[in-house]
């Protein structure tokens, strides 16, 4: 914002410099990124549109085709989404309560901010095997609902694993996305909300009317980041179960993995370049929902 | 009314308090698992994991915070008896660092550009990093395969670090960090006659040394544990790191696990105690994806 203030009209000369200095600052990461994604990214969508490496006869959506009649793929996607769309608002609603809460000058904020964070620093594995004690078929949980007289469930090999999952995902993702709400409550200018309590306004009324409008980037942000992580979620679940969980459990990244063994690149191709375009598309969508639900607010 | 308003207070200080210790158990028993004797392991956990060892086996499982004798002995097993484990922890620092060090200092100069000028073709490229930060693992790894196989460094640590320095997280990061200089300053700079490498060096980067700071922590928790990358681009078990051979610990071991998850632990903890405000800071930072 700061930097170009009051800048005055530049001629062609200056402004080609000013272009050559700004691509010097920018090429060693730019040619990384080349090299890196962009390149092989293109590579990967000729790849999707080719028959084979070895005879590259162009087929056009063909490979997309094999790939939606591909029982393990359809059961990956469809698994990933059904997880996402139950963790991903959980994350940001909980999220969003907590950095409430944490606002109301409760003592031991700063302890509490602490103890939330906690789980990013934990390695997977042992995250993994203290899952595995509380949820295995004799496990700590089970235990616990016998001591209610209710039944043992077999938590990672039934209908439940996905719950088992989503607890894992909320533990490891609610710290990082309450900072990013409290940053956010943080902004909302202190006048309105006085305003709002000389008039006698309600919390419910504050809450709706003033600190989540002015909280739209954040959910939207919040929205995104818990997107992509729980994508991440495989790591969890791998450890936990194998290259063949529970089939609830057969996420996109197992789908990979399993392929990359195969070398099987026209699949592995497709895949990723569907992926790569349902995530602009969502990403798209939560723009323009964020635009419209928050326009009046920003600048 | 105030009542009502200091009765609302504790409950929620309460609900936060119950949520809070939820949070920290695994950390906890993690911690304090590790001092616990293979026995005492077995005897509490060996329903689940079972083993050959035999001795006393608990019909249930108990899950224990506090150990009866605190013992050192798994991390002697792990760390002066069997190499392997040293070994993997040092695979992780060889990956992690230069990966932390290089994505840091590529991105300052990335975001030192990002920050100095402006215009359509700029602020293209910025959006279409914004656009590869955003992009998942599933959707970048096949690229990465794909150039790790032609450079012929597929299953060597490059293969990890080379795309790691050069993702785009932390030039989104710091530019963001880095619009908040005061242009003036830049300006004084110029007219005193700095190149655009002295401005860059001696004006910009003491401002935003916090923001290095906050994101090295950042970038190095990440990494630290990562998993979808080594196993997909690094399958010779040699040179994995700790972070994906804790999990091949097989269960009969899993005091060792615990003991080596704990000193897995050591360095982003240190890192979070150390740094938790800079910590906070980077993560606040990232909040919004637009401007």
């Amino acid at each position: 914002m700061a930097l170009q203030m009051k800048k005055r009209k530049l001629n062609l000369k200056e402004r080609t410099i000013d272009l050559l200095k700004s691509l010097c600052f920018l090429s060693p990461s730019l040619l990384g990124v080349g090299v890196f994604f962009i390149v092989p990214f293109g590579v990967v969508v000729y790849y999707s549109l080719i028959d084979g490496v070895g005879s590259k006869n162009f087929v056009f959506l063909e490979n997309f085709i094999k790939l939606f009649d591909n029982s393990a793929f359809l059961m990956a996607a469809k698994n990933t989404l059904s997880f996402s769309a139950v963790a991903v608002p959980l994350a940001v609603v909980l999220a969003m309560g907590l950095a409430l809460m944490l606002e109301c000058r409760i003592p031991l904020k700063s302890q509490f901010r602490t103890f939330f964070l906690s789980p990013m620093m934990v390695p997977v594995a042992s995250v993994v095997l203290i899952w595995q004690v509380l949820f295995n078929f004799n496990g700590t949980i089970n235990e616990f609902l016998m001591v209610f007289g209710a039944d043992k469930i077999d938590w990672l090999q039934s209908d439940y694993c996905q719950i088992v999952v989503i607890i894992l995902f909320l533990w490891k993702n609610l710290g990082y996305n309450m900072i990013l709400f409290m940053a956010g409550l943080a902004n909302i200018p202190k006048e309105l909300l006085e305003v709002a309590d000389v008039e006698g306004a309600s919390e419910t009324y504050k809450f709706f009317n003033i600190k989540l409008r002015y909280l739209s980037p954040t959910v939207l942000f919040v929205t995104i980041l818990s997107l992509i992580n729980s994508f991440k979620v495989f790591r969890e679940v791998y450890l936990l179960t194998g290259d063949y969980p529970y089939e609830k459990l057969y996420m996109l990244q197992h789908f990979m993995n399993n392929t990359f063994r195969s070398l099987d690149y026209q699949k592995l191709s497709a895949a990723a370049v569907v992926m790569a375009l349902v995530m602009v598309v969502l990403i798209a969508l939560l723009f323009v929902a964020e635009d419209w639900f928050g326009k009046d607010v920003e600048g | 009314m105030k009542k009502k308003r200091y009765f609302g207070r504790g409950a929620m200080f309460l609900l936060c308090a119950v949520f809070a210790i939820l949070f920290l158990l695994p950390t906890v028993l993690t911690i304090t698992n590790s001092f616990m004797s293979e026995s005492e392991i077995n005897a509490n956990y060996g329903m689940i994991f079972s083993t050959t060892t035999g001795g006393y086996v608990s019909k249930t499982v108990n899950l224990k915070f506090i150990p009866d004798k605190v013992t050192f002995s798994q991390y002697v097993t792990g760390l002066i008896k069997s190499p392997e484990y040293l070994l993997k922890l040092w695979n992780s620092i060889l990956l992690v660092v230069p990966i932390v060090i290089f994505q840091v200092a590529v991105a300052a100069v990335a975001a030192y550009s990002f920050t100095r000028w402006r215009g359509k073709i700029r602020s293209g490229i910025f959006f279409f990093y914004v656009i590869l930060m955003l992009m998942p693992y599933q959707v970048t790894l096949v690229p990465n395969y794909l150039v790790s196989d032609w450079l012929g460094i597929l299953n060597k640590p490059w293969a990890i670090i080379l795309p790691g320095i050069f993702a785009p997280f932390s030039v989104f990061l710091l530019t963001k960090f880095m619009r908040r200089i005061p242009y003036s300053l830049i300006e004084a700079a110029k007219v005193d006659g700095a190149g655009e490498w002295q401005i860059f060096t001696r004006i910009c980067l003491p401002q935003c040394r916090s923001a290095l700071y906050s994101i090295a922590i950042l970038v190095f928790i990440d990494y630290w544990n990562m998993v979808e990358q080594p196993l997909i681009l690094l399958q010779d078990a040699d040179s994995q790191p700790l972070s994906v051979f804790l999990s091949n610990i097989n269960s009969g071991e899993i005091g060792l696990a615990f003991a080596m998850a704990t000193v897995y632990m050591i360095p982003s903890l240190l890192l979070f105690l150390h740094g938790e405000e800079y910590l906070v800071e980077g993560i606040a930072n990232s909040g919004s994806v637009k401007g």
